[in-house]
């Protein structure tokens, strides 16, 4: 990154953000209204999008701070989704707290008590695997794949983990049946749908609040930007890679709850598995942009969908890692260009 | 078993430990030399056994390679080395000009991919329910209780030439371009050496290494499903198998894969719940990382060689990375 370049580059992050993800919405809205494509399966996309979104955004904030690719971010978001299973099944109904079918909804409202206190446990354990491992690797000055490398053994053992406190059975959470809401254009909308999606505008508009408009989260912006300079200009870098975690982490454990409500089960694999939409979704977005995962995310989840009216569901994931190798060809640095 | 886990890992090292390519989708390349090796000997499809299931096998028996079985075998190694060379340099071609992590992602794609491949179009290999009864190598030759050892030796004997293959290779011009990429990719490109293309080569013949150990592997279990080829069995434990025995030495990679597949198989037999497989899966994470924290070198370092006479053996390439 050059210092020729990077006012332009502010001047770029100060209104490309509210543009281009109008844009993106705008142009999937077309998509769908084109004859052969189903309407519905742009709204799944949507849905979808909103979950990839957020465990997207916090990849790719730590991609950008700490240089990079977490392979664990996956199986945070699995971690998310078991601890707050535990605190919906094994905690709440201890304080009288427990029942499914809150509103319109299929999960309880105990699940919006457990949401925050998963995103806080796994945003802790975040931390504490930085200060035990990642850090003494930064220490180190090791070469960022040997971090990657790092981990992937987090990622195995974090989901053995999971394997051994949860089973490596299929779980759920508390459900009661639900009748979707019936849409024009047969648009079938599940009520858990609208909350997902509702709940990740809420979270993509405090991440973008708090990336703007705090000393924290500009401080992790120009530490994503240079780090170097980021820490002579009297930026401690420590805590704004804390900040990153806990960010990261917290989202990741929240998108993993929402997509164990989108899915309707749970599985100790299911991060792992969701590793490629998310790094489709990073790298569609250009790598350290939290904006761009937006967009990214929403490009990947549409796509991932609407796949699903020409060729089989189960090859979702090769679809969003064909998107990704397409876009790598034509666009190496991502649609909105990042700082890789 | 081991043995075919140390072609593995040899794979591996040649990727990782010799070249710095991050590659976490073993599994495609361990599946896909699997699978190209039972379709080209499997026999003819049962139609009770495999509904849907049109496309394969008896290539043995078509007639027009009148080789028997057992030279079958050979080209059925051969054939799977290449198509995942193939594979291979498609997805390199792609994916090496681009930094690391992207060559890593790429690989899970792969992987991925293949198995949604194999998993969903039923024609080619009989879906999630696999192919079985893969002929055995020089089958009846000998009583089946003693047919382990006689595999046993075929496979330490395609595991001897790789490894000599690989270490020659390895000490060639060749080898040492790739490790100077590894350690600074920028120096290598100023001395004038193409990197994306030594880079590309490298991918290519790990991978075929790979496509070898996959075609060992199926005529070793004689049944191939997608759900053989699942990250833990064919990707994570390879890695741990490497990280142990010492990246970027050859005989590290092998006696990394038999400390860890002798420690995986071992822990069955240990009282209560360590024998669980959920543990193992935990503990061979924890093994990585504990390797890489605190002897990134592994048992067996690298050996750094500068000339022939001044040979220091060496742990630190992953500090100076």
């Amino acid at each position: 990154m050059t210092a020729l370049k990077a006012p332009a580059e502010r001047v770029r992050l100060a209104w490309m953000p509210q543009y281009s993800v109008a844009a993106a919405v705008a142009a999937m809205l077309v998509v769908g209204f084109l004859p052969f494509v189903k309407m519905g399966l742009v709204v799944n996309g949507f849905v979808l999008g909103a979950i990839i979104a957020t465990g997207a955004i916090g990849l790719t904030l730590i991609y950008g701070n700490l240089g990079f690719a977490n392979i664990a971010h996956g199986d945070y978001m699995a971690m998310g989704a078991y601890v707050a299973f535990t605190i919906i099944t094994g905690l709440l109904p201890l304080v009288g707290i427990e029942g499914q079918g809150f509103g319109p909804f299929t999960f309880g409202y105990s699940l919006l008590i457990a949401l925050p206190l998963a995103a806080a446990v796994v945003a802790v354990g975040a931390i504490a695997l930085d200060i035990g491992i990642y850090r003494r690797l930064r220490n180190r000055q090791v070469n960022p794949v040997v971090i990657a490398m790092a981990s992937l053994g987090l990622a195995i053992a974090v989901r053995g983990l999971i394997q051994i406190i949860w089973s490596s059975e299929k779980l759920q959470f508390p459900r009661e049946s639900r009748q979707v809401y019936h849409l024009p254009m047969d648009v079938r909308v599940p009520p858990d749908s609208i909350f997902i999606g509702g709940l990740a505008v809420v979270l993509v508009i405090g991440v973008y609040v708090l990336l703007t408009r705090t000393k924290i989260g500009k401080a992790m912006r120009a530490t994503a930007d240079n780090p170097d300079l980021a820490r002579v200009s009297g930026i401690p870098t420590e805590r704004v890679i804390w900040a990153t975690w806990a960010i990261g982490g917290g989202l990741a454990a929240i998108a993993g709850v929402l997509l164990a409500v989108f899915q309707a089960q749970l599985l100790p694999s299911m991060g792992w598995e969701f590793l490629i939409p998310l790094f489709a979704a990073v790298i569609l977005g250009g790598i350290g942009n939290p904006y761009g995962a937006l967009v990214g995310a929403l490009v990947i989840g549409v796509s991932m969908e609407v796949s699903t009216q020409w060729i089989t569901p189960s090859y979702k994931h090769a679809v969003a890692f064909i998107i990704m190798i397409v876009l790598l060809l034509a666009r190496p640095r991502g649609l909105l260009g990042g700082s890789a | 078993m081991a043995g075919i886990y140390a072609v593995f890992a040899l794979g591996l090292n040649v990727h990782w430990g010799f070249t710095g390519l991050f590659n976490i989708g073993i599994a495609g390349f361990f599946a896909l030399g699997a699978y190209t090796a039972a379709l080209l000997t499997s026999p003819a499809a049962d139609p009770l056994l495999f509904e849907e299931f049109a496309f394969a096998g008896d290539w043995a028996q078509l007639g027009f390679l009148d080789l028997g079985i057992d030279l079958w075998f050979v080209l059925a190694l051969a054939a799977a080395g290449a198509v995942c060379g193939v594979i291979a340099v498609i997805i390199g071609y792609v994916t090496l000009r681009l930094n690391d992590d992207y060559l890593a992602i790429a690989t899970l794609g792969i992987a991925e991919s293949v198995r949604l491949f194999f998993l969903n179009e039923k024609w080619v290999a009989n879906g999630s329910k696999g192919l079985y009864q893969i002929p055995q190598f020089l089958e009846g030759w000998l009583p089946s209780d003693k047919y382990n050892y006689l595999y046993m030796v075929v496979v330490i004997v395609v595991l001897a030439a790789l490894f000599i293959m690989v270490q020659r290779v390895m000490q060639s011009p060749w080898g040492r371009v790739l490790r100077a990429i590894r350690e600074d990719e920028v120096a290598a490109a100023a001395s004038g050496k193409n990197v994306f293309r030594f880079k590309l080569q490298a991918f290519a013949l790990g991978a075929v290494i790979m496509g070898v150990g996959g075609a060992l592997f199926a005529h070793h279990i004689r049944f191939v499903s997608p759900l053989t080829f699942d990250p833990l069995l064919g990707t994570f434990i390879i890695w741990a198998m490497l990280m142990v025995g010492g990246s970027g030495n050859n005989l590290g990679a092998i006696l990394g894969a038999f400390v860890v597949w002798g420690l995986w198989v071992g822990a069955r037999f240990l009282p209560g719940e360590l024998a669980d497989p959920n543990y193992r899966f935990f503990m061979v994470g924890v093994l990585i990382v504990a390797v890489i924290l605190l002897r990134p070198g592994g048992i067996l370092g690298e050996l750094r060689r500068v000339t022939r006479r001044r040979g220091e053996r060496s742990a630190v390439r992953l500090d100076d990375g």
